[in-house]
């Protein structure tokens, strides 16, 4: 009996009855997304009391404190570090995706493997060993001393280079793997007919690969671009105060300075500025 | 490999290609002459598309060159040779519009946007597409994509054209249709094409002359009329019309004939031409029957066909336009049946299966062809 209606379930015999195979998502989502989303959207019309807590006196006033010109730089830092991570992972991005699509041939499995490792190690981890690599007692700063090449350490943690440097190797398979799923659906018929109708290897690529291919470029770089514009691991413990990121200003409201409302107003920016966003791209995407 | 004339555009050969342990190509030498519409037919496996991909540049032979109007192309890239494709699937680029596709090669080769549009507009008149410029390549039919390639590919004028199955996508309706617009096109052009299919039909249709390929090998090469009346294998010949493929026994004969004992049963005199040479007595050859060359006759009429054999008609299959009938002739070996087709209904009726009934073919009807029990 059950296994009769489970089958019929999955068959989608009646549309309202393989609505069903959403529910366990949606009501998961519901829950644990939805609803706290909701909550901190009320949250971002409330005050914070003297003692950090929530006075349920709805205003504007966070709103408009996000918008206080103090706020600027460090939206400016944010924008720069995402849209320099974003960039400077597509440079890396693309020719490894076009290896692994086009030339890689039977080792594109292990290839693949291995540029997901550092997206299955926890980013703690991770970025305290690059804190090991990077310090001034560094792994880096002492063999530069020790061959030579440099006469005293150099400030590498702490930098701007430490947190891109941090940003791009969290970041990088979430470039890789949407460029590697556009190139994959690149028809190589379509690469061989530029070269019969007279093309190069550079301008086939140029002309018939790379246009081709970029709903991958701007998948990868949405996906590099958004999460990096929440991080605040990386800044925290491979940048320090000096290039605290958006993601840090949040989380702070909430950790040290207590002011959960403020804090709740500026995620709500956040995800607006996201959402309009992935709005664009799918307007974009539809288009094309 | 045949005697290379002014009028040789390309002469491969002998190719040899093979992929790991599987051999694709062995010894295959064919030439193609300015203005002619040339098919490799065969099965599918058969070598026919690796031979058109070493043409275009896309493999490198084991062994073997490819000549291309004198010049040794075997080592260049597709895009250094002057031969253009027409893919099995179109490959259309599917971010250009119709006008953008027909205009890429050209634009590879800058030629000025003035003639690049004056020429886009004329092989698209060729192919019937006027006014489609602007169309994207997703909203065509196939039909319509067919002829995008087809512009694609004419309006950098190459001295040959190379088309892989390219009606194979198409209904059967629209295939015959395409059929005479390309054998049309190609005349008006003047390029030589070199034509992959495995539909014999298509290749009798259209080519000036055909290679059927198997196995790896070419089989024959000449015009249709050659590969149907003078199929020098069992493979061509049952492969190109279909044929009765009997084994037979060479006797000893007179000069100019050969004496035969078909199967074991029927001793059969047929004329030898000139250049076939026969296994001596006692060896074996195989020879084929055309199906539409054997006439059936009922016992009570009078027959005419020189050699005539007794049979019984076991099947008959009414194909509207003539009747396939099944004939047992062969007291050894029942199940080898001798087909023959006849025009009309005369035959699709039932009541006379198992009746006794004359098969009669005229001796220049019996090709003989390779030897037998190798």
């Amino acid at each position: 009996m059950l296994e009769k209606a489970l089958s019929r379930l999955l068959a989608g015999k009646r549309p309202a009855a393989s609505h069903l195979l959403l529910a366990p998502a949606a009501l998961w989502l519901l829950l644990f997304l939805l609803i706290p989303a909701l909550g901190l959207v009320a949250l971002s019309f409330a005050k914070n009391g003297p003692y950090g807590e929530i006075l349920w006196r709805l205003s504007l006033d966070n709103y408009r404190r996000a918008f206080d010109p103090r706020y600027v730089p460090v939206l400016l830092r944010t924008l720069f570090f995402a849209g320099g991570t974003t960039v400077v992972c597509l440079l890396l991005g693309y020719p490894l995706a076009y290896f692994l699509s086009f030339r890689a041939g039977r080792r594109r499995g292990a290839l693949i493997i291995a540029l997901m490792v550092p997206f299955w190690t926890s980013a703690l981890v991770a970025f305290y060993s690059w804190i090991v690599i990077l310090g001034k007692e560094g792994l880096l700063n002492r063999a530069l001393l020790r061959y030579r090449l440099i006469s005293s350490p150099l400030a590498l943690l702490y930098t701007p280079f430490s947190v891109l440097l941090g940003l791009v190797y969290f970041y990088l398979p979430f470039t890789v793997l949407p460029l590697y799923a556009s190139l994959e659906k690149v028809p190589r018929s379509l690469v061989e007919a530029a070269y019969d109708l007279g093309a190069t290897r550079w301008t086939a690529f140029l002309k018939v690969t790379l246009p081709l291919s970029l709903p991958g470029v701007v998948a990868g770089a949405l996906l590099t671009f958004v999460p990096c514009l929440g991080d605040f691991l990386t800044a925290e413990l491979l940048g320090g105060p000096r290039y605290y990121l958006l993601g840090n200003l949040i989380s702070n409201q909430f950790l040290m300075a207590q002011d959960w409302p403020f804090g709740a107003a500026l995620t709500v920016l956040l995800l607006a500025g996201l959402v309009a966003g992935l709005w664009g791209y799918r307007r974009w995407e539809a288009a094309a | 490999m045949g005697a290379v004339t002014a009028e040789t555009l390309l002469e491969v050969g002998p190719l040899t290609k093979s992929f790991g342990a599987a051999t694709i190509l062995r010894d295959v030498s064919l030439d193609v002459r300015k203005g002619e519409f040339m098919t490799l037919l065969g099965p599918s496996g058969c070598g026919k598309t690796t031979t058109l991909r070493i043409i275009a540049g896309f493999e490198t032979p084991d062994s073997g060159r490819v000549i291309l109007g004198g010049r040794d192309v075997t080592d260049l890239p597709p895009y250094e040779r002057d031969v253009h494709t027409v893919f099995q699937h179109y490959a259309l680029f599917p971010h250009l519009d119709v006008a953008g596709n027909a205009a890429f090669g050209l634009r590879l080769r800058r030629v000025p946007e003035a003639e690049v549009s004056r020429r886009v507009t004329e092989a698209l008149a060729l192919v019937k597409l006027s006014g489609f410029e602007s169309r994207r390549v997703s909203s065509l039919s196939g039909g319509q994509m067919q002829r995008v390639a087809l512009a694609r590919a004419i309006v950098g004028r190459p001295s040959l054209l190379l088309l892989d199955e390219p009606l194979g996508a198409l209904d059967l309706k629209l295939r015959k249709e395409m059929q005479l617009e390309l054998k049309n096109l190609q005349r008006r052009l003047g390029i030589a094409f070199v034509y992959v299919t495995h539909d014999q039909e298509e290749a009798m249709t259209m080519s000036d002359r055909i290679a059927v390929f198997h196995q790896g090998r070419l089989e024959q090469l000449g015009t249709p009329g050659e590969i149907y009346e003078a199929p020098r294998t069992s493979f061509v010949a049952d492969f190109i019309g279909g044929a009765n493929i009997f084994s037979a026994e060479v006797l000893p004969g007179p000069a100019g004939q050969a004496r035969l004992r078909l199967e074991g049963e029927h001793e059969i005199v047929v004329p030898l031409d000139p250049h076939e040479v026969l296994p001596p007595p006692g060896g074996r050859v195989k020879v084929a029957i055309r199906p539409e060359r054997v006439k059936v006759f009922y016992k009570d009429e009078l027959p005419f066909g020189a050699l005539r054999f007794d049979a019984t008609l076991r099947d008959s299959i009414f194909l509207g336009d003539g009747c396939q009938i099944y004939l047992e002739f062969l007291a050894g070996a029942p199940d080898k049946r001798l087909v023959a087709m006849a025009g009309g209904d005369r035959y699709a009726v039932h009541d006379d299966l198992g009746v006794p009934v004359i098969a009669a073919v005229q001796p220049e009807d019996v090709y003989i062809l390779e030897r037998d029990g190798d």
